[in-house]
């Protein structure tokens, strides 16, 4: 699920200037360089999930096999195709994603990506709750146990943060329920929002599909809290479980750049200590932080697949799960495929955010 | 000049106020193995506008001792006895209080200024941090943004920055070295300190630009009266700067002295062992008296053709020279001296003779065989007659393996002795080495420094190479042990009669090793010639600009030595 | 400066071959903290092994035992009386599935690291070693999987071994192979760097001069000194093996209850009973997946700081210095002195 390793920096990183002190243009060309990344790492992806899953058999068998006499079947299978060589269907699989076609449903005929614009929007409102769950909870908490190391605080924080991520997300997510749902009825169990507030929300003219942001934008105070209301538990669940990692990711980095000539050079004048930890030692460490952290948020979108199964939560994850169950592995496939792209891109993005931190790469 | 700076010093002495007083300081260490006492009992005093050199070699003290000047011991530290800056206690001060008096009253200048300035922010913002600190703090009100960074401009004005008002927003990388340390001075000189604790100040940097720095410093000790506790294994930096010296060894202080009193009558044993062992340039010249390049008649062992070495640059980026038509020859029986700063391309052409880098150009023939398209089988039954000493004699060890299995593992790879011929060899080699047989059955980090060095020459002399390749063999070790090991480096070569290229960044210990000597510069050899007449009489100009910059530990010859220097650069 | 590029060994090699056993030779270095977190791991993670070991004797009944000599069990009756821990709602009785489960638990993690370490330190140690064109396809595959959300792959590994069926052996196999696949990167990525830094240390370009052979300086210098770290990847990998069994589990693809116990398939099932307020069937397979991630990570941790000189917590200083008469040499880091090369 979630990696506490402290992972080697990937070989785009030996691609960016710094190391050479003549950078002309050094930006420029470590952004292209970094975005025609984005296309082989796709393909890779792509080609691995497709003929994996072919090594099985044809996907038509798989959902219908035993349901349907065997010379229906067959009839099926010819009629999509799947009794061509397998190369050729690769191909024209290729050829489809390059179009945007990333196929068709077996259990329910509609189209894999029409699906990321019904349920795109909630995936992402999860994930963006989760992430500022994460951010307010590890950042902060991560500098103070670089700065108390080896102290009381510390050694509270580290523990906390190792029982965040000991504690499966569906876990915490039924505990949660439990508690503030089951039975101090605080909150709701499930779901995104109420019926009444959904109606309204998909009533509205261009919606975003990220509630909270439709219910502010409408001005509908009810709805609002009502969306707050159901978007508390699934946040925290995935947002706690990330937050344990940024703690722990924040602290052994804060650390290391404590311990550097720069910050005693800062310490020799007279600079106070809380400021070297959240100024000088800080902003050095955010380089590599930022860079797991992209990595991070790929883990999320696992994440989310079981806490939308877990809160009902109607996203990307929560039907992945429902395609698995219906064994309609076009769909998985599709949705799969469509994850791959959303995280070599996010990966992408932030990976600019990190050179652009770093001076070095901009001068 | 040089005349008069003893009898400055010598009147400022009776009416200046003392700025630093340290009495009976002990600092003791936790660790692994137990406390350690890494100084046992130091009191010494500094006056305004004094240049106090406290040196030492590797565990003397020193640093800890500068450390706890400004209170930055780490957690592990304790530590007892007085550290009185302008009257103020150091040792017994408040968190808070200490921060006041770090960058206000007192300052430091530390080792490496590449690691000493944050790659993240501007040298100005830097700066500023430590100017906006001190005026939050004094009732001053805060400094704003704008007048700290007026101030930031005039700190680097006057380290000779040029355009401080456009680099004072330059990111730290866009400096060179030298300018870095500069920029760490002016950090250091923001607040107007009366005292400036400089730590190995220039051990990073090379000799010429190293020189530039010695000025700095002794300009701010002129014009502003600053003074400077310097800390320093470098005897020629001492010479150069010092008015006092205090000698560090084991946590102890052995002798104190004015400087010129301390180089000409050395009181103490220790004291005399330590400058004996340092080498002076023109000194101990292993070409003295030659008029001819000795072992011309013998064998030529390698030979450079306009050699080219290439790095090739990253997406787009030009390939880096890093060796640019290099053409020389080396002679069984012949020591080779190879001298150059950093980034010159000497290590490179060393690593290519012993093919560790491919050449790109030009003829490299190592043994006979050309190294241009090296072909690895084919030059392998060669290797057993290249012998390589590595510079770093702690990372040059498998961790993993015994010192003998070390030895042996050319043998084993060559020759597949029986296990009893090998230990025999090992213990032979060990012996002509100069360490006990029994050394074979322990492991690296068991050896210290010097014996380590030593087994790594063992391990290059175990097949009885015609060629030897000494990579800056003796720049991780401290003098004393580096006068041992040149020792035993020359005794050795005369023995085994093989032809040796010494790659150094020091003329003096070139000098004392290698009778013909080349000199490199941004890949290109500029001058190369017999020892004593390249250091007595050289003919390029960067030879020149190279050897006047090159502190000698004598105060009386460097202040003669500077003024040459000074008036070669036309200052 | 020399201070900082030593290759610190993990252990003396002096010492006595228990002391250098990677968790003994942690355990003797750690002070304070470290030690209660090692420690704490250590009993955690050792329970969790003698309880699947142990499971014939501890568990009351079978795992998919829905029936005694009284007559079939009753569906979610709350803990107390003939079943501690109550039972499910299909019957189940909950304290023997969450004892059954360790077996399971530990079966994958044994099956799932072994493989992985095998194939990812082999093709790290080429990879790093050999370098060009083998390297950079072997880096891109590896990155565009690491990059994945580790629970898809492991998904799509599920769907490929046992086409999302669950049988007896071949679920524990499926899920196994499944984590191995997402694994191997990682081991990939660890050991590969590793390798490409020592490949650059004098000790391995000083067996180069030498002449020593491709295989002779992977096997003999830089596979010794590269697995190092294999200690800690292998306890953090284990806890993240289980983390993805359960996720592989409650969304379904686990292992079927009349096969073995596993414990996501188990909270899947009671992902139903929490909202009518039926507590029990969840929670005690999900404490017993906390227990042991928490055990297994601490002594990960553990390892982690310990193997880290800046991260590692030393003992600090005695005030009565002066007694004890301590070798000249100074504390590692306290001198910093080099010559410019």
């Amino acid at each position: 699920m979630t990696t506490l390793i402290d992972a080697p920096p990937s070989d785009a990183d030996a691609l960016l200037p710094s190391k050479k002190k003549a950078a002309g243009g050094g930006l420029g060309q470590y952004i292209l360089v970094r975005f025609l990344l984005i296309f082989p790492t796709i393909l890779i992806l792509v080609t691995m999930v497709f003929f994996l899953m072919r090594i099985t058999g044809d996907p038509i068998t798989a959902a219908m096999g035993g349901r349907l006499p065997p010379d229906q079947l067959q009839e099926r299978i010819h009629a999509a195709g799947y009794d061509r060589p397998l190369l050729v269907q690769y191909f024209e699989y290729l050829g489809q994603l390059a179009t945007g076609n990333f196929g068709t449903t077996l259990s329910d005929n509609r189209q894999v990506t029409e699906m990321l614009t019904t349920y795109g929007a909630a995936t992402l409102e999860l994930s963006i709750n989760a992430l500022i769950v994460a951010l307010l909870v590890g950042i902060p908490l991560g500098m103070v146990a670089a700065h108390r190391r080896d102290h009381l605080p510390d050694a509270v924080l580290r523990i906390l943060a190792i029982l965040f991520y000991a504690t499966p997300v569906f876990f915490a997510g039924m505990l949660l329920k439990l508690v503030f749902s089951v039975w101090l009825h605080w909150l709701p169990v499930a779901g995104r929002a109420g019926t009444r507030t959904e109606l309204s929300l998909t009533a509205l003219e261009a919606p975003t599909g990220i509630y909270w942001l439709d219910a502010l934008r409408s001005g509908n105070m009810a709805a609002f809290s009502d969306v707050m209301s159901h978007a508390v538990l699934p946040a925290l669940a995935l947002g706690l479980l990330t937050a344990g990692i940024f703690l722990r990711l924040v602290r052994t980095n804060v650390i290391g750049t404590l311990g550097k000539d720069y910050v005693e050079a800062g310490r020799s004048r007279g600079v106070s200590e809380f400021r070297l930890v959240t100024k000088h030692a800080y902003k050095p460490a955010l380089i590599p932080i930022i860079t797991v952290m992209g990595l991070q948020i790929a883990v999320m979108l696992g994440g989310a697949v079981l806490t939308e199964t877990t809160f009902e939560w109607k996203g990307l994850g929560f039907q992945l799960a429902n395609y698995l169950t219906a064994r309609d592995f076009v769909a998985v496939q599709g949705i799969v495929v469509l994850l791959a792209v959303i995280v070599a891109v996010t990966n992408f993005i932030v990976d600019i955010v990190a050179a652009l931190i770093d001076p070095r790469v901009r001068y | 000049m040089s005349e008069n700076l003893g009898s400055v010093s010598d009147r400022r002495e009776q009416d200046r106020k003392t700025v630093l007083d340290i009495n009976h300081l002990q600092v003791t260490f936790a660790t692994d193995a137990g406390d350690v006492r890494a100084v046992k009992d130091v009191s010494l005093d500094i006056k305004a506008g004094e240049v106090l050199a406290i040196v030492g070699e590797s565990g003397s003290g020193k640093t800890v001792t500068a450390k706890t000047i400004l209170g930055l011991l780490p957690e592990t530290a304790s530590s007892s006895g007085a550290v009185l800056i302008n009257g103020t206690n150091v040792i017994s001060l408040s968190a808070a209080r200490l921060r006041q008096i770090r960058g206000r009253d007192v300052a430091m200048v530390f080792q490496e200024p590449s690691t000493a300035l944050n790659p993240v922010f501007t040298v100005g913002w830097q700066i500023a941090e430590g100017i906006r600190a001190h005026a939050a703090r004094d009732g001053g009100g805060r400094v704003s943004a704008k007048e700290a960074k007026a101030r930031a401009v005039e700190a680097l004005r006057k380290v000779g920055i040029p355009d401080p008002e456009h680099r004072v927003n330059y990111y730290p990388h866009q400096f060179s070295g030298g300018q870095k340390q500069r920029v760490v001075i002016a950090a250091a000189l923001a607040l107007n300190p009366g005292l400036i604790v400089a730590d190995e100040p220039t051990t990073a940097l090379d000799v010429t630009v190293q020189a530039e720095i010695l000025e700095l410093l002794r300009d701010l000790r002129d014009k502003y009266g600053t003074s400077i506790v310097l800390i320093t294994h470098n005897m020629g930096v001492v010479a150069d700067l010092a008015d006092r010296v205090v000698v560090m060894y084991q946590g102890d202080i052995v002798e104190e002295a004015p400087a010129r009193k301390l180089f000409a009558e050395p009181r103490q044993d220790y004291t005399r062992r330590l400058l004996a062992a340092v080498p002076h340039l023109g000194r101990n010249s292993a070409s003295e008296g030659l008029t001819q390049r000795p072992h011309q008649d013998e064998e030529v062992l390698v030979a450079a053709d306009n050699l080219v070495i290439e790095y090739p640059g990253r997406l787009g980026t030009p390939a880096f020279k890093a060796v640019d038509g290099v053409s020389f020859t080396l002679s069984r029986g012949e020591v080779f001296g190879l001298v150059g700063e950093s980034g010159s391309g000497k290590t490179t052409i060393g690593r290519a003779i012993a093919g560790l880098n491919r050449t790109t150009g030009g003829s490299l023939k190592v043994l006979g065989y050309e190294m241009l398209n090296l072909r690895e089988r084919t030059f392998k039954p060669l290797r057993k007659d290249v012998g390589f000493v590595f510079q770093d004699p702690a990372a040059s060890f498998n961790p993993q393996l015994t010192i003998g299995e070390c030895i042996a593992e050319p043998m084993l790879i060559h020759t597949r002795p029986s296990d009893a011929q090998a230990r025999k060899r090992v213990g032979e080699l060990l012996e002509s080495v100069q360490l006990p047989a029994s050394y074979a059955g322990r492991y690296p980090h068991e050896l210290s420094g010097g014996q380590r060095q030593r087994a790594s020459l063992a391990r290059a002399l175990s097949l009885n190479p015609r060629l030897l390749i000494a990579d800056e063999p003796t720049s991780a070790l401290d003098v004393s042990v580096q006068a041992k090991v040149l020792e035993l480096f020359k005794d050795i070569q005369e023995e085994f009669g093989f032809g040796c290229l010494f790659i150094s960044h020091d003329l003096a210990v070139v000098d004392i090793l290698s009778s013909w000597v080349g000199v490199l510069y941004k890949g290109k050899l500029v001058e190369q010639g017999i020892g004593s007449q390249v250091m007595g009489n050289p003919q390029h100009d960067y030879t020149r600009r190279l050897i006047a910059s090159l502190p000698v530990p004598d105060p009386a010859e460097q202040a003669k030595r500077r003024e040459e220097h000074r008036a070669l650069l036309g200052i | 400066m020399t201070a900082e590029t030593t290759l610190e060994p993990v252990a003396n090699p002096r010492a006595s071959f228990f002391r250098r056993l990677p968790v003994v030779s942690h355990f003797n270095k750690s002070v304070g903290l470290q030690r209660f977190m090692l420690v704490v791991g250590l009993v955690l993670t050792g329970i969790f092994l003698l309880t699947a070991l142990a499971a014939p004797l501890l568990a009351p009944y079978g795992f998919a035992q829905l029936s005694d000599a009284d007559g079939n069990f009753p569906t979610q009756q709350e803990p107390g009386g003939k079943h501690l821990l109550g039972t499910t709602v299909g019957g189940y009785d909950v304290l023997s599935r969450v004892i059954w489960g360790t077996q399971t638990a530990l079966l994958v993690i044994i099956v799932a690291v072994i493989l992985s370490i095998f194939a990812g330190v082999i093709l790290g140690l080429v990879s790093g070693y050999i370098g060009g064109w083998l390297d950079r396809i072997l880096v891109v595959v590896a990155d565009a999987i690491y990059a994945f959300p580790s629970l898809l792959v492991a998904i799509v590994m599920a769907i490929v071994i046992s086409g999302g069926q669950s049988s007896l052996l071949g679920g524990i196999l499926a899920a196994a192979i499944s984590i191995t696949v997402v694994f191997i990167p990682q081991y990939f990525r660890v050991i590969r760097a590793e390798t490409i830094r020592l490949k650059a240390e004098p000790f391995v370009e000083s067996a180069k001069v030498v002449g020593a052979s491709n295989v002779r300086i992977m096997t003999r210098h830089i596979y010794r000194n590269a697995t190092r770290t294999l200690p800690l990847i292998f306890t953090l990998n284990a806890s993240e093996a289980i983390l993805t069994l359960a996720g592989l589990g409650f969304l379904g693809f686990g292992i079927e209850p009349s096969s073995a116990a596993e414990w996501g398939f188990d909270l899947n099932k009671a992902l139903a009973d929490t909202t009518s307020g039926i507590w029990w069937t969840g929670l005690f397979p999900g404490l017993a997946i906390v227990w042991t991630v928490l055990g297994l990570t601490l002594v990960g941790e553990s390892i982690n700081d310990l193997n880290d000189p800046r991260l590692r917590g030393r003992k600090r200083a005695t005030r009565k210095a002066a007694a004890s008469a301590a070798p000249a040499a100074a504390g590692p880091g306290t001198e910093t002195e080099s010559s410019n090369p």
